[in-house]
């Protein structure tokens, strides 16, 4: 695996692709399979995922249903972590710039449909907006059970069993439920599924959220949704109620409380701050007038004009 | 099929009638298919909402309608195999239609289609003889596409589920009188069932597995 989703530019000099990419057959196949995604909530639907100009591993998925679904008037906005700004994200921007022409932003609310990796804009999701995740490992009960002929049986029977053994095995081990990223969560009161490795802290937003979600796993070629309003439970025990990450400080930059922060280090004498995961939330904060409490800080102040994401020690990444 | 070889082009227009040309599909295949989809998508996401299709001009032969056509068009292919009910399969120029531009295999048992086009949706089969997919793949079972729906009718039945904000009222016409239970009995077999798309002049509505229909108070 490469370190970026770098794109060849021998993809582009081609010129032979059809708008976004794919040909209109896979395209077909693809959206067949989000229609029965969509109505069987948490459902992983397989489907042939095609070879992309991108290795596996750096959102093929969510690319196949981002062009899929993409049409001449939508505006896309592309995360990763939480930034619009890393390699990642700036790669597959530039692949729907060039392979169908669409508008793109960095600004959640002007975008028609949002491609995310690990992150849920910290700014509330409208119904006109859809929300496509890139997922790794699509099947919540993997790492429990590795044959997929058990877990589709497991599913069909609703026997989630184990996953509940494990999570108390967490309880009996650390005294609380010790896993912080892809949570799982029960949708519509039925299937259990995998929200990508989105931090804890994002699950709460979708549960009941207004815009479609929509998760595409490339590699393991699995492609499930979550309608509008569809109710989304994290899995936990009355005992042990589920929580989220909390942070005892807001944005060194904007302040910002109730989001979700990364860590980012100021200088080599250890100097360090907590600052938004969603870059976008913390500059329109800050264009807002808004100061946090490092602003004034010439460490600070300096990786607040030259962008964030660069500094930051990659806490978030698995 | 003709069975006697031609001899020249003068024998074959005084036997048979000249064939009327295959109507044209989407004007602009990659957009208009995509526009579509989106359509059928939102219907899909938020069940009983009517969404807007543009059928980009297509004159498909009658009994199928130009909604219903651009459905078709967008969803079905040769990895579809599409089941018709009388008045649409009684129509050699919509099997031609079909064929030509979309290449799925028209079957004439329902329980073997991925998708249905029911062209007299007032006498429509009951819905549990289609396909309705197995617990282990809930999604294999067969989207059933309603043809001239009218979505103003009087009698409504309310909607909740995913994809419904609380609960939503809505009508359409023609059914058969039994449809609400066989739709209440189909999204009591969730995950399994089949998923409704209703087809109206240019407008669109859909009733996933997964949208119970509650009682309606009168
Ligand atoms: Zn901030």
């Amino acid at each position: 695996m490469t370190d970026t989703a770098q794109i060849p530019d021998s993809v582009y000099e081609q010129g032979e692709y059809n708008f976004a990419y794919l040909d209109e057959q896979t395209k077909r196949m693809i959206r067949r399979a989000i229609l029965k995604g969509i109505a069987i909530p948490g459902y992983q639907v397989p489907f042939a995922s095609r070879e992309m100009p991108m290795p596996y591993g750096w959102g093929t998925g969510g690319v196949q249903v981002t062009a899929a679904i993409l049409g001449r008037d939508d505006c896309l906005k592309m995360i990763d972590q939480g930034s619009d700004d890393t390699t990642n994200a700036v790669s597959l921007r530039g692949f729907f710039e060039k392979t169908a022409e669409v508008r793109t932003t960095c600004e959640t609310a002007e975008a028609t449909i949002i491609q995310t990796r690990h992150r849920i804009p910290e700014k509330p999701l409208t119904g006109d907006q859809i929300l496509v995740f890139q997922v790794p490992i699509p099947e919540p009960l993997r790492f429990l059970e590795p044959r997929e002929t058990e877990t589709r049986k497991m599913h069909a029977l609703e026997d989630y069993g184990l996953m509940h053994v494990k999570l108390y095995e967490d309880i009996a081990k650390n005294g609380h439920i010790a896993t912080t990223y892809a949570y799982p969560v029960k949708v519509n009161d039925r299937y259990v599924m995998d929200p990508s490795p989105t931090p804890k802290f994002d699950n709460p937003k979708i549960d009941r959220m207004a815009a479609l979600q929509l998760y595409g796993a490339g590699r393991e070629k699995r492609i499930y949704a979550i309608p509008p309003y569809t109710k989304v439970k994290s899995l936990d025990f009355e005992d042990y109620p589920f929580e989220i990450q909390k942070f005892d400080k807001p944005c060194g930059l904007c302040g910002a409380e109730n989001v979700y922060l990364d860590e980012v280090i100021l200088d080599d004498r250890g100097g360090r701050m907590f600052v938004c995961s969603d870059s976008d939330y913390c500059e329109e904060r800050r264009a807002d007038g808004h100061l946090g409490p490092m602003a004034a800080d010439p460490a600070a102040a300096r990786i607040s004009s030259t962008g964030i994401d660069g500094a930051k020690t990659g806490e978030t990444v698995r | 099929m003709t069975t006697a070889p031609e001899t020249n082009a003068t024998q074959e227009s005084r036997k048979t009638p000249a064939t009327p040309p295959l109507a044209a599909g989407f004007q602009d295949p990659v957009h208009d298919a995509q526009a579509c989809f989106r359509a059928a998508m939102n219907a899909i996401a938020r069940p009983g909402t009517r969404q807007a299709v543009d059928a980009g001009g297509l004159t498909p032969p009658a009994p199928l309608t130009p909604v219903a056509a651009a459905l078709a068009l967008t969803l079905l292919d040769y990895d579809t195999p599409v089941w018709l009910d009388k008045p649409l399969m009684a129509s050699d120029a919509v099997k031609a239609f079909l064929r030509f531009h979309t290449g799925a295999p028209i079957v004439s048992e329902p329980v073997e289609a991925a998708f249905a086009l029911v062209g007299n949706p007032g006498q429509m089969i009951p819905l549990a003889s289609f396909n309705q997919g197995s617990a282990e793949y809930p999604d294999r079972s067969a989207t059933v596409i309603l043809l001239g729906q009218d979505f103003g009718a009087v009698q409504a039945v309310t909607l909740q589920g995913p994809g419904i904000q609380d609960s939503a009222a809505f009508s359409v016409s023609p059914v058969p009188p039994v449809f609400w239970e066989q739709v209440a009995a189909n999204s009591r077999q969730f995950p399994r069932g089949i998923d409704l798309i209703f087809a109206g002049d240019a407008e669109i509505a859909a009733l996933p597995r997964s949208t119970r229909i509650m009682p309606t108070e009168v």
